[in-house]
């Protein structure tokens, strides 16, 4: 238990509370409560998907596939099935780890560029497969109805308890996050991150570890993919395993720092603020993805490590308080 | 019904030629530098994009301005090269991804916020050339022997010329290349270059025959990834073939099938041939 | 007691024999030098002992169980540890994490807080413990050694295979790193070494057997083996210059 009150726990943790009450705080609370529930979500899916690409060294591009999959799976048994949000979003979650769990056996057996290769590949045959399925609508996907939300006491009641289940998960997220970095299992993940052969020469069992590692980091995006379409009330493949949108996520990761418990809040938080910022600014307005991408390419040429990285290098003391 | 699959599948053919070549384009870097450069999609779309303005505003006859391109292709390669791939040469496969993948952003940002995402078309026709047995628009088959000619000039370029022998030496390794007094560094931009004007070239070729749009290229980058790992990474001619291969396919799945199933049938594929037989069917570089 | 066996492994690779009816045993708590020129085999054998490579023909017995071709964790589970001919550290992870990997997925599979007391030692042991919180991409070649060294310990193995952990050391750190290897020795770890620096495989080893073209060539006490003219040959190419380097090297 002395592994809960360490300033690498308790950072990020007070981080997304200090975010998430600001709704409350600020008088314009649907529009900031929006904004909130876009950063939290970011940090969410940056932190889940750290799991394997940070702690593990497997970059998976696509790794949104695991978002849409528990999407559909959810928004499926919300509208089919007349299941309730909650236990909806349990089943994206679990659909998301076994996708990934059978997944993993075949793809985590390649390595470096062959395994993003295939994420991609992967993403983009999911995609291509939802388009066919009729009963999750084809191309156009599936819509909710309105009244859907009355269940919950109204749109707005739904709004607020899709708001605080992310709010929640997130902190979940970071503390699995830091659990997994701390721990035995994790110190096994960084060994086949920084040496795979190495790493199974001590004794790693790989191939179970990258398992765990793989299904780890998709069970949440499975879960979060539910919240935000049900939010949305409509579902397409377009939405669901949008490439752009996993690779946003690796560039939050990349901003705070690869491999941290930190890194991806942080970066996911100042990745979110700037988009913000550059969609409202006029000058930059159209030229968003240009700053984007100038911001991303100067981070991985200058600072590979991120910001959380950069000051982890810096000193042991640094790295007791930054995890 | 015979007929009607012979058609489909020349026609597949014809437009895998031009698959094949702008897959060579990411094959030969990938090849060389174990880069696998993700603004090959919005290189393609410049491509389209070069042929478009040279034809609309200066009047070119659209493969005139292929050759333009093609020059302006290899030098935006050569400077790409030095920007964003130079200093990760050689750092963990993540981090050209992501510099290749930034040059994407930028590109693909100035693009839309210049042209918008709306379609644009090549107003140029040659005609329909009719072989009795076959019918198809001249330019589609002027466009498929052009990267037929691409692809040879590709060849005797690397097996014929010093540069092109030097960028092998360097694709086969790069240490030894270097000891033997072969500037790895400039024939290192000098591969990325021709692999972009690959990709520009297959572009410009694309828009003589198909509408385009700024962000069209995405979706010959995804071919070009599948094309790719059919013909075993870093292999050119392996990449002609798998062009072929997804031509056909594409070509002759329709006739059974909705169009739709194209995709999964393609990208199962491709995940499915990396898994089994990752060198693809000729064989990666050693 | 016998705690390894080697009975005629054979690893080819396509047309390439690599190390070819190779038969020995070890007992408990001996030191066996594994010698031979460049390119005999000699990594090639201890990948094929400890799983990297399945041999093509023959068996690995340890311990009485046979091991042929078992996963590499597998028998870091059971008690063999290595170090590797180059070094490889895990760079982005401290000096003590390091060890800890050792030590949590070794032998006795240890919990995180016993790792971390287990990899403290060993660090203590070879002489790294002061530089336990640095970055070991940051350690120079011997340190990087050193930490091979004390990863391979942590793990609590009964055999450990060092692949030529002197290479590259200056004189000074030679003699550093023999009187480690006394050392682990008098704890009752058994020990191969492969090696190159003559003079000092035969002052640690008991036995000594040597590989040439993959196939074993000689066994025996160091004394027996460097008077063996095939040996010699085999090394030098030249018997007459080996026996006037091996007289210096005496004295």
């Amino acid at each position: 238990m002395k592994r809960l009150f360490k300033p690498g726990l308790l950072i990020p943790i007070a981080i997304i509370i200090v975010l998430a009450i600001w709704p409350l705080l600020s008088g314009n609370s649907a529009s900031s409560r929006e904004a909130m529930f876009t950063l939290i979500m970011s940090m969410a899916l940056a932190s889940s998907l750290n799991i394997i690409l940070g702690y593990t060294g497997y970059v998976s591009f696509g790794h949104i596939v695991f978002f849409g999959i528990g999407g559909y799976a959810g928004f499926w048994a919300i509208t089919v099935l007349g299941w309730h949000i909650l236990p909806a979003a349990l089943l994206g979650g679990l659909i998301a780890a076994l996708i990934a769990w059978l997944l993993g056996l075949a793809v985590l057996r390649l390595r470096g560029a062959y395994f993003a290769l295939a994420t991609i590949g992967i993403l983009e045959a999911m995609k291509a497969l939802v388009v066919n399925l009729d009963f999750l609508g084809g191309p156009v996907g599936m819509e909710m109805h309105f009244s859907e939300y009355k269940r919950y006491g109204g749109p707005m009641q739904s709004l607020w308890m899709i708001y605080w289940s992310m709010v929640i998960l997130a902190i979940i997220v970071v503390v699995v996050s830091y659990f997994i970095k701390t721990s035995k299992f994790g110190l096994g993940l960084m060994a086949i991150r920084e040496d795979e052969d190495a790493a199974e020469v001590m004794g790693v069992i790989t191939p179970r570890a990258k398992t765990w590692a793989y299904v780890l980091s998709a069970v949440f995006p499975g879960i979060i993919g539910v919240l935000f379409f049900f939010k949305n009330g409509n579902i397409e493949p377009g939405d669901a395993f949008r490439l752009h949108f996993s690779i946003e996520w690796i560039v939050m990761i990349m901003l705070g720092g690869a491999g941290t418990v930190l890194g991806p809040i942080f970066g996911g938080g100042v990745y979110q603020w700037l988009r913000k910022t550059l969609l409202t600014s006029p000058l930059f307005k159209n030229y968003q993805l240009v700053v984007a991408g100038v911001m991303l390419l100067l981070i991985v040429l200058f600072v590979p490590t991120g910001v959380i990285g950069w000051l982890r290098a810096r000193s042991a003391k640094l790295r007791r308080i930054f995890e | 019904m015979g007929d009607v699959l012979f058609t489909s599948a020349i026609d597949g053919l014809l437009i895998g030629v031009i698959y094949g070549l702008a897959a060579m384009g990411l094959t030969l870097i990938f090849g060389v530098m174990d880069v696998i450069n993700l603004a090959h999609g919005p290189l393609i779309a410049l491509g389209m994009f070069g042929v478009y303005l040279l034809f609309t505003f200066l009047g070119l006859n659209p493969f005139l301005a292929v050759a333009i391109v093609a020059v302006i292709g290899l030098l935006l390669g050569v400077v790409i090269y030095f920007i964003a791939v130079n200093r990760v040469i050689d750092a963990p496969p993540l981090s050209s991804l992501l510099s290749t993948f930034s040059v994407n952003m930028i590109i693909i940002g100035i693009g839309t916020a210049m042209l918008s995402t709306s379609s644009y078309n090549v107003d140029y026709s040659m005609g329909t050339m009719d072989l009795g047995f076959f019918r198809a628009p001249g330019a589609r088959i002027a466009a498929s022997l052009v990267a037929l000619l691409t692809t040879a000039l590709l060849y005797i370029f690397l097996y014929r010329t010093r540069p092109g022998k030097y960028i092998r030496a360097v694709a086969n390794n790069r240490i030894s290349a270097e000891l033997m007094g072969i500037p790895s560094t400039r024939i290192l931009a000098l591969a990325f270059g021709v692999g972009v004007m690959l990709a520009t070239v297959a572009g410009g070729l694309i828009a003589t025959i198909l509408p385009i749009n700024i962000l069209a290229g995405g979706s010959y980058e995804l071919k070009s990834f599948v094309i790719v790992v059919l013909g075993g990474l870093g292999n050119p001619l392996g990449a002609l073939l798998g062009g072929l291969i997804l031509g056909l396919i594409e070509g002759i799945v329709p006739v059974f099938m909705k169009t739709t199933w194209v995709p999964v049938i393609e990208y199962v594929l491709f995940v499915l041939i990396l898994l089994v037989r990752p060198q693809g069917i000729l064989g990666a570089k050693e | 007691m016998k705690i390894l066996e080697i009975k005629h492994v054979t690893k080819r690779f396509g047309g390439l024999t690599a190390v070819n009816n190779v038969t020995f045993d070890l007992e408990e708590g001996e030191i066996l030098g594994l010698i031979g020129p460049n390119g005999a085999g000699k990594t090639t054998l201890f990948n094929c002992i400890n799983g990297v490579y399945k041999p093509t023909e023959g068996q690995v017995i340890f311990k009485g169980q046979d091991i042929t071709g078992l996963p590499t964790y597998k028998s870091a589970h059971i008690g063999l540890s290595r170090t590797h001919q180059i070094v490889r550290p895990l760079n982005e992870l401290t000096v003590l994490e390091n060890a800890m990997v050792g030590a949590c997925y070794g032998r006795e599979n240890m919990k995180l807080s016993d790792a971390r007391k287990t990899a403290m030692e060993m660090l203590a042991f070879v002489g790294m413990e002061e530089r336990f919180d640095v970055l070991a991409g940051t350690l120079n070649v011997a340190q990087k050694k050193r930490l091979e060294m004390a990863r391979a310990l942590s793990a609590k193995p009964y055999l450990l295979l060092l692949d030529e952990v002197l290479a590259g050391l200056n004189t000074a750190e030679v003699t550093h790193m023999l009187d480690t290897i006394r050392k682990i020795r008098e704890q009752g770890v058994t020990i191969i070494m492969i090696e190159h620096i003559m003079h000092a495989v035969m002052s640690l080893s008991d036995r000594l057997i040597v590989l040439n073209y993959g196939s074993l060539i000689a066994e025996g006490s160091p004394e027996e083996v460097s008077q063996n003219p095939e040996v010699i040959e085999a090394y030098l190419g030249d018997p007459d210059l080996a026996a006037r380097l091996l007289e210096e090297d005496k004295a």
